[in-house]
């Protein structure tokens, strides 16, 4: 599973392209999660998870819950480059019957482990998931990914604090930070104070990273892995852009869940290196 | 002398039964000493996941286990299993996800903690919720019975337990008569028909025998399941009385009078008159105190009987 930091951003980029693709042509869903989270995914997926594209169910695999599924293109995106599905599958994204379902499904979608749609489920789904490996004497991890401004919900703290009580070291979070929820940025709708200070009084290891420098990604994901910190639950706070990489999307609120027209979906295509400008 | 025992102590022992499946697991939220699973957790604490108080991770705790091969039983207050309804709705019931809920002091019957600890509405609620099963057992033989079969099902399932004691009704029956979505025949009458479920099911069959000493001969039905209901049961309850009395420690809104309600009108007609908490909150009073206030006990399910009856 290695890959050269160029790879993995070659991966993200291709993954942005898809992201673009498929709101644009739902004419709905997430984009600005979508891609604060990818560069993340893409390496977690393309150099952590020890999973099986072709035996998407095998028992033993490593868990990803994405908590915050609403940025299911990103997943679904990602999904593709490692063949759990295929491009083609990308087109289903909103349309009746597809696979692509508007929020991550595991009933719908190969390799999706967790039916998210609603936020602040997916630390409990990843804290049963790490508990079960734990009974199983098994190697396999929870990865978990949540959104900042999910992190209003209690039920979040519920199970920080059962995970750490629990000492739950195979289970790993990452938290996308990029500062903007569904209204408006979260300092404006509920400020978050000190994230890391939370997360250590709750009994978790704590790293912080810039989580689209793929050189500073990669250590968060050796930090989440260390031995170490395989004492108890852990979690990277990776610092995001929303809308990353689309120069109109970025830290643009407007851009949490709407669609590009036609002629911003071309200036996307000419940003990612897709299109003439 | 009728043997006296909670409906909660049968599901403290069928998870103790459960425990040489080792993919049974229980999942608490502080009040396994009042739901009973406190004795599996002595048992097996290794596989028992302590949750604190957070009935909503609970569930979500539970579905991720179910989801990795496991066949978690999580219980709290039935009260407090309603706080977790979106987990149960999204996390469980929307991926058919084999978590076996159990809410345990359900009802007005819970007595003097309150209306706050009594759920009259839970048994509507998780009714609303597809793939789910839904459970209201009425002794401890017919609770351990219908737990143990629920580890062998591959969708989730809500119970309801009741925190005090009613009398045993199946000590000596053949454990295959108790089978989830079967209604249980008590009595058979052919003037009018009382469906019940849980702890109005022991009041029903004194009902019944009030009715006989005014020569009205009732049948008596254990409904048991509330969803899937039996309706092929309820059809001939029809047939053979042609008038429905229900009764439940619930609202009349939502719960098995609704249940028998929906099939009715659907199917085979007959008056239906429903014996429940009459749409409003309870308060501090012992069991048999909170039947007679809520007007649940056997002399309402006789005065519903007769109503039933002059409808026909």
């Amino acid at each position: 599973m290695s890959k050269s930091i160029a790879e993995l951003e070659e991966m993200a980029r291709k993954c942005r392209v898809e992201i673009v693709k498929m709101v644009h042509r739902a004419q709905a869903g997430h984009p600005g999660g979508s891609l604060s989270e990818i560069d993340l995914i893409s390496a977690l997926y393309a150099t952590r998870m020890r999973v099986r594209p072709n035996q998407p169910d095998w028992e033993d695999r490593d868990r990803f819950i994405l908590s915050k599924g609403h940025a299911s293109p990103g997943m679904y995106a990602v999904l593709a480059e490692m063949g759990f599905i295929s491009h083609e599958d990308l087109k289903s994204y909103r349309v009746l019957g597809g696979v692509c379902q508007g929020h991550v499904d595991m009933k719908w979608c190969p390799g999706v482990d967790f039916s998210a749609g609603s936020l602040g489920m997916g630390l409990s789904f990843g804290m049963g998931c790490a508990t079960a490996a734990r009974l199983d004497s098994s190697e396999r991890r929870a990865f978990v990914m949540i959104g900042d401004g999910e992190m209003q919900e209690g039920s979040v703290w519920e199970a920080a604090m059962a995970a750490a009580h629990h000492e739950l070291g195979n289970l790993k979070v990452i938290l996308d930070r990029n500062r903007i929820q569904n209204d408006d940025f979260c300092e404006e709708q509920m400020r978050m104070f000190d994230i890391s200070a939370k997360w250590k009084a709750f009994g978790w290891n704590v790293k912080e990273i810039d989580g689209h420098d793929m050189t500073q990604v990669m250590e968060g994901l050796d930090f989440l892995e260390a031995p170490e910190n395989c004492n108890g639950p852990s979690i990277l706070i990776a610092h995001t852009i929303k809308g990353a990489g689309i120069s109109y999307m970025e830290n643009n609120p407007s851009f949490h869940g709407a669609a590009p027209n036609d002629e911003q979906f071309h200036q996307a295509m000419v940003e990612l290196g897709e299109a003439e400008a | 002398m009728t043997r006296m025992a909670a409906t909660r102590d049968g599901y403290g022992q069928a998870l103790l039964d459960l425990a040489d499946n080792p993919k049974v697991v229980v999942l608490e939220a502080d009040l396994g000493k009042s739901t009973k699973s406190l004795h599996f957790r002595k048992a097996h604490p290794e596989r028992t996941v302590s949750c604190g108080i957070g009935e909503q991770n609970m569930l979500l705790v539970g579905a991720g286990m179910a989801a990795s091969g496991y066949i978690p039983f999580a219980s709290t207050f039935a009260i407090f299993t309603e706080r977790a309804f979106e987990q149960m709705r999204n996390g469980v019931a929307r991926p058919n996800l084999a978590v076996h809920l159990c809410g345990s002091h359900g009802g007005t019957h819970t007595g003097t903690d309150g209306s706050s600890a009594q759920s009259i509405e839970d048994l509507a609620v998780f009714r609303t919720l597809p793939n789910v099963t839904v459970l209201h057992p009425c002794d401890d033989v017919s609770t351990r019975i219908l737990t143990m079969r629920l580890a062998d099902t591959k969708s989730p399932s809500y119970m309801r337990t009741a925190r005090n004691k009613t009398p045993v009704l199946y000590d000596d029956v053949d454990p295959e008569s108790i089978q989830i979505g079967k209604g249980i025949e008590l009595r058979d009458g052919h003037d009018v028909a009382i469906i019940a479920c849980g702890v109005l099911v022991s009041e029903s069959l004194k009902a019944a025998d009030m009715l006989k000493q005014e020569g009205i001969e009732a049948s008596v039905i254990d409904m048991h399941t509330l969803k899937p209901l039996d309706g092929q049961l309820v059809d001939q309850m029809v047939e053979r009385c042609g008038a429905i009395v229900t009764a439940e420690d619930h609202n009349v809104i939502g719960g098995l009078g609704s249940a028998v309600a929906e099939h009715l009108v659907a199917n085979k007609f007959a008056p239906v008159e429903m014996v429940g908490v009459p749409d409003r909150f309870g308060e501090s009073g012992q069991a048999d105190e909170m039947l007679d206030v809520m007007e649940l006990s056997a002399k309402y399910i006789v005065e519903a009987a007769k109503q039933a009856i002059s409808r026909k």
